[in-house]
């Protein structure tokens, strides 16, 4: 079931469009917005709400990489790894984090805190290398630095 | 007409085409994935890549696909050109770079349009050294298998799934080189029409799980042209034999009746020919008979010395029908039909033959622009009928695309640019359909108030005065779809037999008549619910009723029944009644069922792949289907059954006929409306011989070496030039003798390019059937007997019938997968209604109908109209309902002390 | 005089500029002016103006705008859409306009879409900008409510409605019909061309797509007319171009600069030259899927033409640069890992070829790169060549590849004799 908030906020997005199916990827990010992700029930849900089919609404879902299909943990690291970033030395960055964090790309903590993920270009490539938890931006980070960003996020 | 050049020679083209279709038409070979010709272009594969030259000079030219450019005047084209040949080989490596190379195990091997693509393009070594993607399966039903990592992302399932047949449940998934097509999760694919997928998927994805179970490889059938069985649309098929069972059901191009497509109770329906229930020898009092004499001489003394009536079937063939009625006598002859539908198909078939419309080719159906659906469930009664209406609701739309220059063969711009918009489309049936989803509006009623509908749209339509007594809604309702239809340019009415209501029917006809006097063309289609319902009406049989009345007279000893079970026709007493009146009973049939179980003698009847015969499909169109099967036992054509010997001597007048053509100008000489029947497919004499078997049939010699290393004959078929072997006369087949479509470097099922005049157009040589009934326009369609509005009745229910696509009819129920996929029998009623009787869904419910009594689960639905209640018609527990009826409805509970 | 028409009210503290200071900074004087002018004489000004596109394609604006129906018989509603999905690897320069100068943006659209008498407005924003998003949002209510987007529009009778989209990702919703497919909330594959979408674009409507940068620009086109505008060029091309540069050296940023100011003055002057003990090898100059150019190119101009004559494209005019202690195996095999990945699906040479050239790189960088590697390399840049493919990712994709091989084609082939990267 899909919350009354979720409702109410899907249908602000309904009056920007003319037809229901145009609203389905704000509405897969309303929800994700509100659960961290898009379950297999939220995708039943929001097609229902929209007058798609499941299958309409998931062959969506798969095609952007911002909409979750698997649940995440609290904080959802995105460490950039493209051409910038790469050259500044991501690589080392996305390394440290894994053996901090004890995880791997694609993987969350134990303890539930941090799901670590790839992520195309955050267009801070002057301010190499980009990281981005929830909806912070993290620029110029390094080894040394991981730490105390990682703190504000218990 | 347009000139363009191809390897600088000038070939005149259609120019407003594309460059695919054109050089296709024209008989070159250029390979191609997601273009299809019912489909349009969308340049997704990239395979179709030829060289375009701006101009004589020059030389270097640019890679174009040839699906997405138009065949314009001066086009100058090379298909050779070595740029284009490595980009096309390139293409095929790419395709196969996830590809399993599985071809061994793959269902789709030697018939495979990738396979064949692939020596097209001469791509043959691999280069590609690193592992390939894998993917999960998914169960999609009985009907069809999936294996996605044979896929190669030319889209075409999805596109030909949702875009042309409408269907939701299957999609793309994800993106790159990991696109997944399937379902939001396992389960049985819901559309009706998704076998399709298995012709449409250029390689082994989609494959039929029925053949699978018993799998041959094409090139190892034995094929014979056929036509589908399972309804009155009369869909040519190639069906396939291997050691002596069917194997297998796929598409026969026919551009004015199916094109592409079958639906899957066609396509799927095939395996009752294989059951167990098959009636193999003849049976004497259900016992086997001593011999095969003793049975036939059992038959002519029964016909000699007894006064005999028969029935014949709206499910044999022409041939069948004919042979009974000539042993039994025109007088004698009786069909075996429920009697309400029976009196509707005689006044559908009036209205056919006389006016006010020529009814439509299923060509038609899908180039008209505006529909009215009076009273039928086209997708349940003539499923291919459906597919071929969805698309015409783009007819309209896409005329804007017309207005903005883009080419209709450019698929996605049109699809974008007309977006949900369809044209008018109307639907006025007693409960919901699965058309309803296209439609413009929707109306529910009760037979009586869909013909005033149909009547008051008439009147509104010529301008008449308004249908006294009509509610508002639906005055209002019938002038609006009055108006459109009235500004449509080539409007369409389909009605049917399903209401069993001559004043729908008519209804219909007044449209359609109305239509035609301000100068609109309609034209008119109508439903009949068997494959030759239109035939054996043809034949003017005398009623169901007349032959019981026959036999309570006592002017009957013996009823000979053909292909025709009577206990799904009429109420089990009256049927029993029948029967025991009679002192004999003769069924030829080919599955056990009750009649075959009542008869005294029972004698095996050929299937139509076991046999030849001619149909008469709901557009009055003759078609005439061939055996693949030689028939085992003592199986034989029914009509052979009845053409003993002794039948000259009985009846001296008339010949006795030893082969196919011998019937079929008999017919043809008695029966002045099926004249023309013979030119259904040409006679035995006509055409040296065609090969039923591919020539790269295998095992021939070693098939029978468990019984004897003799190489035996081949059987002869004395009825047709088609013959049981690979041996075939220089010239290619003609249209309905063609049992299936190959060309040299075409294996698939996409040869059939090669077999038409252009592309998606008729076949070379004329699509095979001929049409009988074209109206005598008579004026003063004026019809009176407009019937008064329904009024529910709380004491007196009427009942009508439903349709299932699997289920409702008879043949295809007995193939196991279609079984699966039936629905149990269930009463269904309007919701309100449920709520006065205190029954919800799932809840027990008593029928009783004159004096039969029914207990079944009721489905409480909001679109029921209220007083009216719906029969799931033709499954088990209901069959023998005669629809309409009144009947009276009372809660399971209410039954107590009344016993089962 | 030369300005910098685009940045000069950006605030130093990179807060957004509210509307009052938007207002006074002359803030909406240039829909006003517009409002007093037919629309075609607004397309007309930007037509004048030279103005090209800056999202990567360089088209000339009024030009486009010209071929959409005008008049009572145009389908309506008409539709503009500013592409802000700016995912283009090494490009940053739309996200700096949006953060500082929303309502720039704002103005630049109500302009454009009077010009083309547009009746809804959409801001494609990719996901990750979450900042553009709330000041953009802020920015948009404020303009709403001073009456500069919406119903009549400062009494002028027209009316645009103008609402943000933001995106769940994916580069090729930066192609702008694969971007007008994630509008409707579609899988995001590109559309066939002809038809334009200016003809039947989003819902099928005609519809006009522009870049961020090119639609802010469009108000001081109208402002301080056409000339004034190609005066701020050193080319034919009118207007300033915000130039940005990323990689190792000693000040990664962003200007804005005259149209054709040369690659050498943007790296020396602006980015302050390589880091202390690298040296130059070469850059990309317009994000990741444009050719290498190397030092030999340093003295072109950064514009349309010139840009394109040594051998690449100007792009989004974001440069990435390449240094000597970076492997350009390497640098091309992260940039080919990310086509392959954002790859649509549809064509096969797109999705096969990325795919497997992803994989020779990876196996190269792995010391497994076998020599044939380098044939099938150069064969998928060919097999991926503008027409082969649907749309223009792939071709693009295989810019930097079919470059590196060009100019770093020694380093391609230590990595296989040696068989390892020689710079791990
Ligand atoms: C794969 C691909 C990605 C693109 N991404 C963007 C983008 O993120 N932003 C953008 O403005 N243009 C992008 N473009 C260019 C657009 O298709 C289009 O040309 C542009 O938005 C038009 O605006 P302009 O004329 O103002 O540049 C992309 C093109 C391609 C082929
Ligand atoms: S080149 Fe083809 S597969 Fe690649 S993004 Fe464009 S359409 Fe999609
Ligand atoms: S058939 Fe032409 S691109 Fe696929």
């Amino acid at each position: 079931m899909l919350t009354a908030e979720e409702q109410k906020e899907i249908g602000e997005e309904l009056a920007h469009y003319p037809c229901k199916q145009a609203v389905c990827i704000d509405a897969m990010l309303i929800v994700q917005r509100h659960r961290g992700w898009v379950s297999d029930d939220a995708i039943r849900d929001i097609a229902e709400m929209l007058e798609m089919s499941t299958a309409d609404l998931d062959g969506v879902a798969t095609f952007y990489n911002l909409i979750r299909r698997k649940p995440v943990a609290r904080h959802v690291v995105l460490i950039c790894d493209s051409v910038s970033c790469w050259i500044m030395g991501c690589e080392r960055v996305r390394d440290q984090l894994c053996t901090r964090l004890g995880t791997t790309l694609g993987g969350s903590t134990a303890d539930g805190r941090f799901t670590l993920l790839p992520i195309v270009c955050l267009g801070a490539c002057d301010r190499a290398p980009a990281l981005m938890i929830d909806n912070n931006l993290h620029t110029n980070v390094d080894e040394h630095r991981i730490g105390g960003i990682l703190e504000a996020y218990k | 007409m347009a000139t363009i050049y191809i390897e600088n020679e000038a070939r005149e083209a259609d120019g407003s085409q594309n460059l695919l279709h054109v050089l296709l038409s024209l008989g070159y070979d250029v390979p191609y994935f997601c273009w299809h010709p019912a489909l349009g272009s969308v340049g997704a594969c990239r395979q179709c890549a030829i060289k375009q030259f701006r101009n004589e000079q020059d030389k270097a030219g640019k890679i174009i696909m040839a699906c997405m450019t138009p065949a314009a005047d001066g086009t100058r084209v090379s298909i050779k050109d070595p740029e284009t040949v490595e980009f096309r080989a390139a293409v095929i490596q790419g395709l196969m770079q996830n590809h399993p190379h599985d071809c061994p195990v793959c269902d789709e091997g030697g018939e495979c349009h990738l396979q064949d693509m692939t020596v097209m393009t001469g791509h043959c070594a691999r280069h590609y050294r690193f592992s390939k993607r894998t993917f999960r399966n998914q169960y999609l039903g009985p009907l069809i298998n999936h294996e996605m990592n044979r896929c190669i992302q030319c889209q075409r399932c999805v596109r030909y799934y949702r875009d042309y047949a409408g269907g939701h449940d299957l999609n793309a998934f994800r993106l790159r080189d990991v696109v997944y097509f399937g379902r939001f999760e396992d389960g049985v694919l819901e559309n009706e029409f998704a076998g399709n997928l298995v012709e449409i998927c250029p390689t082994g994805v989609f494959t039929d799980a029925t053949l699978k179970r018993h799998y041959t490889r094409k090139w190892d059938l034995q094929m014979a042209p056929s036509v589908c069985v399972h309804c009155a649309v009369g869909c040519n098929i190639s069906v396939g034999e291997r050691y002596g069972s069917l194997r297998r059901v796929i598409n026969r191009y026919n551009h004015q009746v199916n094109g592409y497509f079958l639906c899957d109770r066609g396509r799927f329906g095939y395996e009752f020919v294989n059951s167990g229930d098959r009636i193999r020898d003849c049976l004497v009092n259900g016992e086997p008979s001593d011999s095969l004499a003793a049975a036939v001489s059992k038959l002519e003394t029964l016909v000699r010395e007894t006064r005999c009536i028969g029935i014949g079937s709206p499910r044999a063939s022409l041939e069948s029908n004919f042979a009974l009625r000539q042993l039994v006598g025109p007088d004698h002859f009786y069909a075996g039909v429920a009697e309400n539908e029976w009196s509707a198909t005689l006044t559908a078939l009036d209205l056919m033959r006389n006016g006010p419309a020529t009814s439509a080719s299923l060509d038609d159906v899908e180039h008209c622009d505006a529909v009215l659906v009076l009273g039928e469930d086209v997708t349940n009664v003539a499923p291919v009928m459906a597919l071929r209406l969805r698309q015409s609701v783009r007819q309209q739309p896409i005329q804007t695309a017309k207005k903005l220059n883009i080419p209709l063969w450019l698929d996605h711009p049109v699809r974008e640019l007309v977006q949900n918009e369809k044209g008018p489309f109307f639907v006025a049936a007693p409960y919901a359909t699965k058309l309803d989803e296209i439609a413009t509006e929707v109306i529910r009623a009760a037979p009586d108030d869909l013909a005033r509908l149909g009547f008051a749209i008439a009147r509104a339509i010529q301008g008449g005065p308004p249908l006294p007594g009509l509610s508002s809604e639906l005055s209002t309702f019938a002038n609006r779809i009055a108006e459109v239809l009235g500004s449509a340019s080539s409007p369409l009415v389909v009605s049917g037999t399903s209401c069993r209501s001559a004043a729908v029917l008519n209804a219909a006809a007044q449209v359609s008549h109305a239509l035609s006097q301000i100068g609109k063309p309609a034209k008119l289609a109508f439903c009949f619910p068997e494959c030759n319902t239109v035939g054996l009406r043809l034949m003017k049989p005398r009623s169901l009723s007349e032959a019981f009345q026959a036999v309570r007279d006592g002017q009957a000893d013996t009823i000979i029944v053909v292909e025709n079970d009577l206990y799904r026709r009429a109420s089990k007493e009256d049927v029993e009644a029948f029967f025991n009146r009679a002192r004999h009973v003769i069924a030829i049939d080919h599955l056990k069922n009750q009649t075959t179980e009542k008869a005294e003698l029972v004698l095996p009847a050929g299937t139509f792949a076991e046999t030849d015969g001619t149909l008469v499909n709901y557009e009055g169109r003759a078609q005439r289907f061939f055996q693949a099967l030689v028939p085992s036992g003592e199986m034989r054509a029914s009509w052979r059954w009845l053409d003993a010997d002794f039948v000259p001597e009985i009846h001296p007048d008339k010949r006795g006929w030893r082969t196919l053509d011998d019937i079929v100008s008999a017919i043809a000489l008695e029966i002045p409306e099926l004249a023309d029947i013979g030119l259904a497919a040409p006679s035995r004499s006509e055409f040296g011989k065609v090969a039923r078997e591919p020539s790269r049939y295998s095992g021939r010699t070693s098939m029978l070496a468990n019984i004897s290393v003799h190489e035996p004959k081949p059987p002869q078929d004395p009825d047709s030039a088609l013959a049981f072997s690979m041996e075939s006369g220089p010239q290619p087949p003609p249209p309905p003798l063609n049992p299936f479509f190959w060309a040299p470097g075409w294996n698939s099922i996409q040869s059939v390019n090669k077999f038409q005049s252009e592309i998606g157009g008729p076949l070379l040589g004329g699509d095979p059937g001929v049409r009988l009934i074209e109206p005598e326009e008579r004026g003063g369609w004026n019809f009176a007997g407009i019937p008064s509005a329904f009024e529910p009745n709380p004491d007196s229910w009427l009942l009508l019938p439903c349709f299932h696509i699997f289920g409702s009819e008879e043949l295809s129920q007995r193939a196991p997968a279609i079984a699966e996929l039936a629905p149990s029998p269930y009463i269904a009623v309007n919701t309100m209604d449920a709520d006065q009787l205190g029954v919800s869904s799932g809840n027990l419910i008593k029928l009783s109908v004159s004096d039969s009594i029914h207990e079944l689960p009721v489905s409480a639905r909001p679109d029921v109209p209220r007083g009216v209640v719906l029969i799931p018609i033709g499954l088990p527990g209901v069959a023998g309902l005669t629809l309409p009826a009144f009947g009276k409805l009372a809660p399971a509970s209410a039954m107590q002390g009344v016993t089962k | 005089m030369r300005e910098r028409p685009l940045t000069s009210n950006l605030r130093p503290d990179g807060e957004a500029v509210d509307i009052s200071a938007y207002e006074q900074a002359g803030g909406y004087q240039g829909l006003r002016k517009a409002l007093q002018l037919q629309p075609n004489d607004v397309t007309e000004l930007v037509k004048q103006s030279n103005l090209r596109g800056r999202g990567g394609a360089g088209f000339p604006t009024g030009m486009k705008w010209s071929f959409v129906p005008m008049g009572a018989d145009a389908p309506r509603p008409k539709y503009l859409v500013a592409n802000a999905d700016e995912m283009e690897p090494g490009t940053f320069k739309d996200r700096v306009l949006m953060e500082g100068d929303p309502h720039q943006l704002i103005e630049g659209m109500a302009v454009s879409g009077y010009a083309i008498q547009a009746d809804i407005g959409y801001i494609f924003l990719r996901g990750e900008y979450r900042i553009s998003a709330e000041r953009l949002s802020v920015a948009l209510a404020e303009a709403r409510e001073r009456g500069y987007i919406g119903q009549n529009i400062l009494g002028s009778g027209y009316s645009f409605e103008l609402y943000l989209h933001v995106s769940a990702g994916r580069y090729i919703c930066g192609e702008e019909t694969a971007l007008l497919n994630a509008l409707e909330g579609k899988r995001a594959h590109p559309r066939t061309k002809p038809p334009f979408p200016q003809v039947s674009g989003l819902f099928g409507k005609p519809t006009i797509v522009q870049n961020v940068e090119t639609l802010c620009n469009v108000q001081h086109i109208v402002n301080r007319g056409p000339e004034w505008f190609r005066d701020q060029s050193l080319t034919e091309d009118g207007g300033t171009k915000l130039y940005g540069v990323s990689g190792k050296v000693n000040r990664p940023g962003l200007w804005e600069l005259p149209l054709g100011t040369t690659m050498r003055e943007i790296l020396e002057e602006h980015a302050g030259g390589m880091r202390d003990g690298l040296t130059f090898r070469g850059l990309l100059p317009g994000g990741a899927s444009t050719d290498f150019l190397v030092q030999e190119h340093l003295d072109v101009p950064m514009d349309y033409t010139q840009v394109q004559k040594a051998g690449s494209r100007l792009g989004t005019g974001t440069m990435v640069v390449l240094d000597d202690k970076t492997c350009p195996v390497g640098m091309v095999w992260n940039l080919e890992h990310f086509f392959a990945q954002e790859s649509c699906g549809w064509c096969t040479p797109c999705w096969s070829g990325l795919a497997w050239t992803e994989k020779i790189l990876a196996s190269m960088e792995a010391g497994t790169g076998e020599e044939k590697d380098l044939e099938t390399l150069s064969f998928q840049t060919r097999f991926l060549a503008p027409g082969s493919t649907f749309c223009a990712f792939a071709p693009g994709a295989v810019e930097p590849l079919q470059s590196a091989l060009k100019y770093f084609g020694d380093d391609f082939r230590r990595h296989i004799e040696e068989k390892r990267c020689p710079w791990r």
